[in-house]
């Protein structure tokens, strides 16, 4: 936004005293999708904020069964979040070719990621599989609904974010680095990493805080 | 599974209510009303021109008024129920067990507040800021075009599944904010708590969409030299109530989706066994509820600045102060939920804060009505209908929130918590607040969007119906609360209590021909458009950059950008007589229609239908459907075009001649 004092223009309309009231030439707002972007990204925080106090809340509440001493393999867990956070390192490898505007090493950066983002996601899935066949199940206690609730809706935000991830392969092939997708590639990164931080707060608060007695 | 289960999941027949005559009548009056409204469609061959001009607009003030449709044909479903339950309890006493069984009931109330607050105050609200905020702030659409007819379209989509409920199966039972166990699968099984639980998701889904969209408008788009500090205060409060939607919504869309888990997946979130906790339910849930109210009134206090400046013909007073109480508000709203259960047993610690706390926001509040005040001490008043609810409203505001801060003190509230003081108490406050504000509104910018004012007579009617009705209706209310009669009863014993109902009733009934002399005020208006025409663009003098443009504005709301050097931007315009540019007129960049927006929404209510009734395959097929919609939509690049010089010269010499030939 320009000062009052900046937009009086000599020669404007009315007596030379007279401010402008009317931008004669084309107006050209910013464009708002970053900030949009990260407005929404702000209110799926909130939602992650939700379910993470609501496992602060149940998340001891084991109804006899089994706690996270009992089930967690951090062995496991250290693989799957060094998956995420090396397909973060790729994703910003491919912003930077981006900015470059060389498209072949920006796709196959994307192309990576989304292979870490995969493995990822099968190593969870896995992970489920286990539990569920240990009799871990949603359904076991408060602390296990809580459990599948977080790192399940942190899963299907990472399957989202793959799916998004093969579209925009896509709309690059189409259409190149044009701006559109550029800024579409800015969105998916922020979100990329967004979730990176969300898993690191995981990591930290169910799983590590999650084996202490 | 069988395929029938897997297509039809528990839909049966038995779902249709045909034991209940009330709702077999209503059906049948709809199933004509609808069939009636269709065929004029078809018969004035209107299909066309709905879908291209309407339902596929990404125009803001197209997608403003639909919402603002939306909300009126709520409204009256909302009343409808609300005149029921005044009925029941006017006679339902001793022996008399009245016309509505128990259960009927308990949906009756559950869907009156849950219509009214998300279906009618939300749209309208919504419709009112989409209508008026970027043609405030002289930008020509909002920051997301296609998004905002998304948002439209989902919330229309969550009033399409509450109604259905009325004619499939049945609605929920458990009070407009569905506390557990009650709402748990074991005490609620039928589809009731379902249909709440997806209409409320993909009406929240809409609602946080366009809260961005807006705080994005205004923080992007507003007219060079327009700071922060001399934005209209409607656009002001508007911020503000964006903020709140988008810092509370997400929790509702969570607590909903807990809820929905614990009755899908049989987690155990809020139950009573294996570790589940209700009480975490009724925390989360109004985190989200009380910034609601805040989300309600914000903008009409916005309303209610606009208009004392107005029609009092002075400069608002106090507008920092208005400002800064805004944001306080705003923070505050966040910070209050707990009074809500101050019976919860939280301690005397916790409730002394949020005691206090909720006490503090009468404060900024409070500065507000003195702004208003001011605003009007030594102002030329001029009583036009606008002003007439702006008065009411400071009078009934006031008392109710008096009756608010005595429930704000924790002692208090253990005697009137679940009171029928507490529903005379919230309906005094979004009653006096809310819907006297959507009213002064709608008269106030209908010239605006219409091109002709609206006929003051039957404004005046329903006015005085609306404020008479609501004191009768509602004042009876707080003395049955002191009594100690609590809310949600179809039935009471003791006779003495009858005389406050029957008088409740009766204001119910008055406030009904309040509403219908809105209508009439509809109808008279349209006939006698001519006489009420609006040529000027600016019927009611007034200050904000909305009434420099024409009555209705052209679609790309302004030819060329206004520059902004105050807080009355127009006002000041019209000081210095600045001269409207007839010529030079350049191409204007425009977004484009697009039909993915009311698609997508549609697929969404199908899905939501499909997992309310466990019909699993279709509720697999419109899930994959809404994605791969989404996705195709994407791959449109396609999204804007520009109208020409000519096209723009035109209309505006259009607008040149009008304004000659009227003299203004």
């Amino acid at each position: 936004m320009s000062d009052s004092t900046a937009i009086r223009q000599p020669g404007a309309a009315g007596a030379p005293d007279q401010p402008q009231f009317y931008l004669r030439q084309d107006h050209h707002p910013q464009n708002g999708t970053s900030l949009g972007f990260w407005i929404y990204l702000m209110s799926d925080c909130l939602i992650f904020a939700c379910l993470f106090a609501v496992y602060a809340v149940v998340g001891r509440n084991y109804a006899a069964g089994p706690s996270g001493a009992d089930l967690f393999e951090l062995e496991l867990v250290a693989l799957n979040t060094s998956m995420l956070l090396l397909s973060s390192i790729t994703y910003g490898f491919c912003m930077l070719e981006a900015q470059r505007k060389r498209l072949r090493p920006a796709m196959a950066w994307l192309a990576v990621t989304g292979l870490f983002g995969a493995a990822f996601l099968g190593l969870e899935l896995y992970e489920f599989t286990h539990l569920i066949h240990l009799g871990a199940v949603p359904q076991r206690s408060a602390f296990l609904s809580a459990f599948f609730t977080l790192v399940g809706t942190h899963g299907l935000h990472v399957a989202f974010g793959i799916v998004w991830l093969v579209t925009l392969m896509f709309q690059l092939g189409r259409h190149g680095l044009i701006p559109e997708n550029q800024r579409r590639l800015t969105c998916l990164s922020m979100f990329w990493h967004f979730l990176d931080l969300i898993w690191i707060a995981v990591f930290t608060f169910v799983y590590l805080m999650g084996v202490l007695p | 599974m069988d395929l029938k289960t897997l297509l039809l999941g528990r839909l049966g027949w038995d779902a249709i209510p045909f034991h209940e005559p009330i709702l077999v009548i209503t059906f049948v009056a709809v199933a004509l009303g609808g069939v009636a409204l269709l065929a004029a469609i078809s018969y004035y061959r209107l299909w066309g021109t709905l879908w291209r001009e309407w339902f596929t607009s990404i125009d803001h003030k197209k997608i403003g008024i639909m919402y603002m449709v939306l909300g009126i044909i709520m409204l009256l479903r909302g009343f409808s129920d609300a005149i029921m339950m005044r009925i029941q309890q006017a006679i339902a006493f001793g022996d008399a067990a009245g016309y509505l069984p128990p259960h009927h009931y308990d949906q009756i109330f559950t869907a009156h507040g849950v219509i009214m607050i998300f279906f009618v105050a939300m749209p309208l609200v919504t419709g009112l800021m989409n209508y008026v905020v970027p043609l405030q702030i002289g930008a020509r659409d909002v920051a997301f075009p296609f998004l905002n007819n998304f948002s439209f379209w989902m919330t229309a989509s969550g009033a399409v599944l509450t109604m259905a409920s009325l004619f499939i199966g049945e609605y929920s039972t458990a009070g407009w904010l569905a506390y557990p166990p009650l709402s748990g699968i074991q005490h609620s099984p039928s589809v009731g708590v379902d249909y709440y639980i997806w209409a409320l998701q993909i009406a929240g889904i809409g609602t946080t969409l366009s809260g961005i969209n807006l705080i994005v408008t205004i923080i992007k788009m507003r007219a060079p030299g327009m700071k922060m500090m001399r934005m209209p205060v409607f656009t002001w409060t508007s911020l503000c109530t964006n903020v709140l939607i988008v810092a509370t919504f997400p929790v509702l869309t969570a607590v909903l989706a807990l809820l929905a888990m614990d009755r899908y997946v049989g987690t155990n979130f809020f139950t009573n066994d294996l570790g589940g906790n209700p009480m975490m339910y009724v925390n989360l849930i109004w985190i989200w509820g009380h910034p609601e109210v805040y989300i309600l009134i914000l903008p009409l206090f916005g309303v209610f600045s606009e208009i004392v400046a107005t029609y009092c013909g002075k400069r608002l007073f106090g507008y920092t102060s208005m400002v800064y109480a805004t944001v306080v508000i705003t923070v505050l709203s966040y910070l209050v939920w707990l009074h809500h259960f101050f019976t919860m047993g939280s301690g005397a610690s916790v409730n002394s804060f949020f005691g206090i706390a909720t006490m503090v926001i009468s404060i900024p509040t409070g500065a507000k009505v003195f702004n208003w005040l001011f605003t009007m001490y030594r102002g030329r008043i001029r009583f036009e209908v606008p002003m007439m609810w702006t008065v009411a409203f400071m009078l009934t505001f006031v008392i109710g929130g008096m009756t608010g801060v005595m429930l704000a003190i924790p002692a208090a509230d253990f005697v009137l918590h679940n009171s029928l003081f507490l529903i005379a108490h919230f309906h005094n406050v979004i009653i006096g607040g809310v819907v006297f504000g959507l009213f002064a509104a709608m008269t106030y910018w209908f010239p605006k969007a219409f091109g002709y004012r609206l006929d003051p007579f039957w404004g005046k009617c329903s006015f005085w119906c609306w404020v008479v009705g609501f004191y009768l209706a509602f004042m009876p209310l707080y003395v049955l609360g002191f009594m100690g009669v609590t809310r949600r009863l179809s039935h009471f014993d003791d006779p003495s209590l009858q005389i406050w109902f029957q008088i409740a009733a009766l204001g119910a009934f008055i406030i009904a021909l309040g509403i219908a002399s809105f209508l009439i005020q509809l109808v008279v208006s349209y006939r006698r458009r001519d006489q009420l025409r609006d040529v000027s663009g600016d019927p009611w003098n007034g200050r904000t950059l909305e009434w420099s443009t024409s009555s209705p504005p052209p679609d790309y709301n302004f030819a060329f950008t206004p520059m902004v050097h105050d807080s009355d931007a127009w006002w000041q315009m019209k000081q210095h007589g600045a001269p409207r540019p007839t010529d030079g007129f350049l191409p204007i960049h425009m977004p484009r229609n697009t039909g993915a927006g009311i698609i997508l929404a549609g697929l969404c209510t199908v899905l939501g239908f499909a997992l309310i009734w466990h019909m699993w395959l279709p509720a697999g097929l419109s899930f994959a459907a809404v994605v791969g919609g989404a996705i195709y939509h994407t791959f449109n690049y396609d999204r804007d075009y520009h109208i020409p010089a000519d096209q723009v010269a035109l209309v505006e010499a259009e607008r040149s001649r009008q304004l000659a030939t009227n003299h203004v």
